[in-house]
């Protein structure tokens, strides 16, 4: 049995709520139960993940959804790692018959409550970042990228082609924060907040919930909306990935991060090769990630990703639309929850004017670093 | 150099105590694997490269290359407002093992650019390790 996502639902996103993270979680959930038409009832499963304690257990929403049973529940201690980790774990959930209907959320107050950009991530490693400065996650994702435009020979206008391209597609998403058009010359003109990287190069903290349900690819069919198919997932962490989330001490090569590791095993689970991507959500707390990914995923050469982003390629109409949402940069930061939902809609057909054409084959990553997640969803074909 | 700054000082624990302590003494202090030879940082009990237990605590010469480099601009938190521009550069040390400080700029900071360590002392009672452009020559 094969499993699909069926529907996706949504908070709206907000920088200051004025809600619980439990009403926001709660709302994005019953939203993708009505976008596909399941009863709360039919609910045995609830997946979700957290960074510091900043959201609510998947418990809590089972007791607010009133789901008589669970047999299925994760509450992940990860950040932007999780969201494809999660949605492939319900899918091997549904797949084995251990559940039939999983919802898969994040839900937190990202703006006016507990901010993951400068919050101090407990954990071994932290004793030799905080004290010296060293004491931003920005700044982990910064380094990176110092060391990626160096070796592969790109720079500022790489970093500012993603920028521009996925802000084109904010102004098409109602969802988005960040819709304001953003020029060339204005990025530019924009001071760095921590060399590399602008204020546009930054991901958007906001106060919203996603939640999407995963079931079987036959139930789905029945649905509201077409499935989007679970073709493969896969989970990778590479060697030394270190004492905790930010500590990237003992890795050696920061112009490659997980989507290098998984690629293959990614790719051939699902019997497809990069070149049968039609449309990619990469994971982009900051512009830097969607180079790494699309260069470690082999949607292009090594080092040739900001051309390919220049080229137009990743924008509507171009050979590979990529975070059609506008991405983490400029949708909001549901760390990923947001971005596989997008890759679903993309599947469905439901991108809005957002959507270049019908897409078979999306590829979605879920996290920057040392370790991370990523699925390939399709047509049910 | 002697400085205050009211920061937090560093909470050593069982596994970092050697490392905290060696910096007090002004003495980079490293693990290094007693079967596959290599250094590593932070110190924890076993090797992260072969697996094998227990490790010796071996001193750097403190002595490096900067593999990347970011300047912080405007401050994440509080703590270092005062101390904004300031750079962090990832160095790989000569001998082995890779770590994240403070780099005291003279210019330019460029990827591979040679630096050599330098201690400061914090009136709050702990010693930071901060790196500096390497004398041509040798050791300042």
């Amino acid at each position: 049995m094969r499993a699909a996502i069926a529907g996706v639902g949504y908070s709206e996103f907000t920088r200051d709520s004025g809600r619980s993270v439990l009403s926001l979680a709660t709302e994005a959930c019953r939203n993708a139960l009505d976008d596909a038409g399941v009863a709360a009832r039919e609910i045995d499963g609830v997946a979700t993940f957290a960074v510091m304690n900043d959201s609510v257990p998947a418990q809590a929403v089972a007791t607010t959804l009133a789901v008589p049973s669970l047999r299925f529940a994760v509450d992940a201690d990860l950040g932007g790692q999780a969201p494809c980790y999660l949605v492939w774990l319900a899918a091997m959930a549904v797949e084995t018959g251990r559940a039939r209907n999983v919802l898969v959320y994040r839900a937190l107050n990202g703006r006016s409550g507990a901010r993951v950009g400068t919050m101090q991530f407990s954990g071994m490693g932290a004793q030799f970042r905080y004290p010296i400065g060293y004491d931003g996650y920005m700044m982990y994702v910064a380094m990176w990228a110092q060391r990626f435009l160096h070796e592969t020979g790109q720079g500022e206008l790489d970093l500012a082609s993603v920028a521009l391209a996925q802000r084109a597609y904010a102004e098409l998403n109602e969802r988005a924060v960040r819709r304001r058009p953003l020029t060339l010359d204005a990025y530019l003109a924009s001071p760095h907040v921590v060399d590399p990287f602008r204020a546009d190069d930054c991901t958007v903290e906001v106060d919203g919930a996603c939640a999407v349900l995963v079931t079987s690819v036959e139930q789905a069919r029945s649905l509201r909306h077409a499935p989007a198919v679970v073709a493969s997932g896969a989970y990778r962490a590479g060697p030394r990935p270190g004492l905790d989330i930010g500590d990237h001490a003992l890795w050696d090569d920061y112009t490659r991060n997980y989507t290098s590791h998984l690629r293959d095993e990614l790719f051939g689970s699902a019997g497809v090769s990069p070149g049968d991507v039609q449309v990619a959500e990469i994971y982009d707390c900051f512009t830097s990630t969607v180079l790494i990914g699309l260069e470690g995923l082999g949607l292009c050469e090594r080092g040739g990703s900001g051309a390919f982003v220049r080229s137009g390629a990743t924008a509507q109409g171009g050979a590979l639309p990529t975070n059609t949402h506008g991405g983490l940069l400029s949708e909001g930061y549901l760390h990923g929850m947001n971005t596989v939902a997008e890759a679903a809609l993309q599947i469905q057909g439901r991108g809005g004017d957002r959507q270049a054409g019908p897409h078979e084959v999306c590829v979605v990553t879920s996290g920057a670093l040392m370790d991370g997640s990523a699925l390939i969803l399709t047509a049910d074909r | 150099m002697n400085v205050a700054d009211g920061r937090t000082r560093p909470q050593p624990d069982r596994e970092s105590e050697a490392f905290w302590s060696g910096l007090a003494g002004h003495r980079l202090i490293l693990q290094e694997c007693q079967e596959c030879g290599r250094r590593r940082f932070p110190r924890m009990p076993s090797c992260p490269y072969c697996g094998a237990e227990g490790g010796a605590d071996v001193e750097a010469t403190g002595a490096g290359t900067v593999y990347s480099w970011i300047r912080v601009e405007r401050p994440l938190t509080p703590n270092m407002a005062a101390e904004v521009p300031y750079v962090v550069a990832t160095v790989d040390l000569d001998g082995g093992g890779r770590l994240h400080a403070r780099l005291h700029e003279g210019g330019d900071v460029t990827i591979g650019m040679a630096v050599e360590a330098l201690y400061v002392d914090h009136r709050e009672g702990w010693t930071e390790l901060r790196f500096a452009t390497a004398a041509p020559g040798g050791r300042r």
